[in-house]
């Protein structure tokens, strides 16, 4: 596999960056860093996708309410990724499943994939940035 | 007076919440605090483990963080209490001690 | 560091950039004043900018980056001013950085 992959542009500069969320939002720094992380490099015309597995998806939780710990509630953010060309975001059926949750929980759409077709994605991409 | 045990770390990620509870006696209060709140979802793997403790302990949910995390009171297993900042205040106040299992 | 941006009857604080540091403490005056001070009259046109930018932050509690802004600007107003020339005109210290600003938002993700 090359360095470098060829964006849609053909512009060489552009990287495969996969975001992997792994951590429960608010209780930690984790997923709001990711989500800057993401908008910057959509912000730099780069190929973002992201996944969410483990306690990552309940990132993705609907009817989120922040008022009453005193933290801003990120999450409508991610219904504002297609406005940055983010896409491809990618939650493991094994962590939605452990979690008693269906796609119609989450406040976006996304794509359920099994774990080893996470992998084989896993592979495919540049750079990996674990949060 | 009991021991009120407090755990903020989500059961699927460590096993802070297994050793809580294995360390608790019969009497005591758990109040479950952050990302612990996951572990009393009736829907998530694993939370029978809580609900076989809530037979003879007393397990508490902290209200803010559930509603911060996008869950309702209704989808926490059978025999939690939810309680407000003034709720976690009197359970200090009632209990011997404090154990934090961070 | 601390600033300001004085008002007729009270100050506001903002960041080493010009942002207001609460975003509660926005009005059309804190604009209007932080255009004054940049010598800008703000037109209709600039808070056509500004409204959106303030509806886009309340529905996804993100400053839009410019491209997302030119973007969704067109979507919503027409090509005629979803375009970088029509915006670049109205805020010629970057349309994303300096609306933004104006309209009491954090500096966009992304913009340096």
């Amino acid at each position: 596999m090359s360095g470098t992959q060829a964006g849609e542009g053909g512009n060489s500069k552009v990287k495969r960056f996969m975001i992997v969320n792994r951590k429960a939002p608010y209780g930690t720094i984790y997923a709001l860093e990711a989500l800057e992380v993401v908008l910057i490099g959509a912000a730099f015309d780069q190929d973002v996708s992201l996944v969410f597995a483990d306690d990552g998806v309940y990132q993705l939780k609907k009817g989120q309410q922040t008022k009453d710990i005193g933290q801003k509630n990120f999450s409508p953010t991610y219904r504002a990724l297609g406005d940055y060309d983010v896409e491809k975001l990618y939650v493991e059926r094994e962590s939605l499943q452990a979690r008693g949750l269906a796609p119609e929980d989450l406040l976006v759409p996304v794509r359920v994939l099994g774990s080893t077709e996470l992998s084989v994605l896993m592979e495919e991409q540049d750079v990996v940035l674990s949060f | 007076m009991a021991v009120l045990h407090t755990t903020n770390k989500s059961p699927l990620q460590t096993r802070d919440l297994e050793s809580c509870l294995r360390l608790t006696r019969p009497g005591c209060g758990i109040l479950l605090l952050e990302d612990a709140v996951y572990g009393a979802l009736k829907s998530a793997e694993g939370s029978d483990m809580l609900a076989e403790a809530a037979k003879d302990r007393r397990i508490y949910v902290l209200g803010p963080d559930l509603a911060a995390r996008g869950f309702t009171p209704e989808e926490l297993i059978a025999g939690v209490t939810v309680v407000d900042y003034g709720g976690f205040v009197d359970l200090v106040a009632e209990h011997h001690h404090v154990q934090a299992w961070v | 560091m601390t600033a300001s941006v004085a008002l007729k009857d009270k100050e506001v604080a903002v960041d080493e950039e010009g942002y207001l540091v609460n975003l509660a403490d926005w009005n059309e005056d804190v604009a209007r004043t932080m255009a004054a001070d940049d010598g800008i009259a703000l037109t209709d046109n600039h808070w056509e900018v500004i409204n959106f930018l303030r509806e886009y932050y309340a529905e996804y509690q993100v400053a839009p980056a410019i491209r997302v802004l030119t973007k969704a600007i067109g979507k919503k107003l027409g090509p005629e001013k979803g375009n970088s020339k029509y915006l670049y005109e109205l805020f010629p210290y970057g349309p994303a950085k300096q609306a933004c600003r104006y309209a009491g938002l954090p500096k966009p993700t992304g913009c340096i």
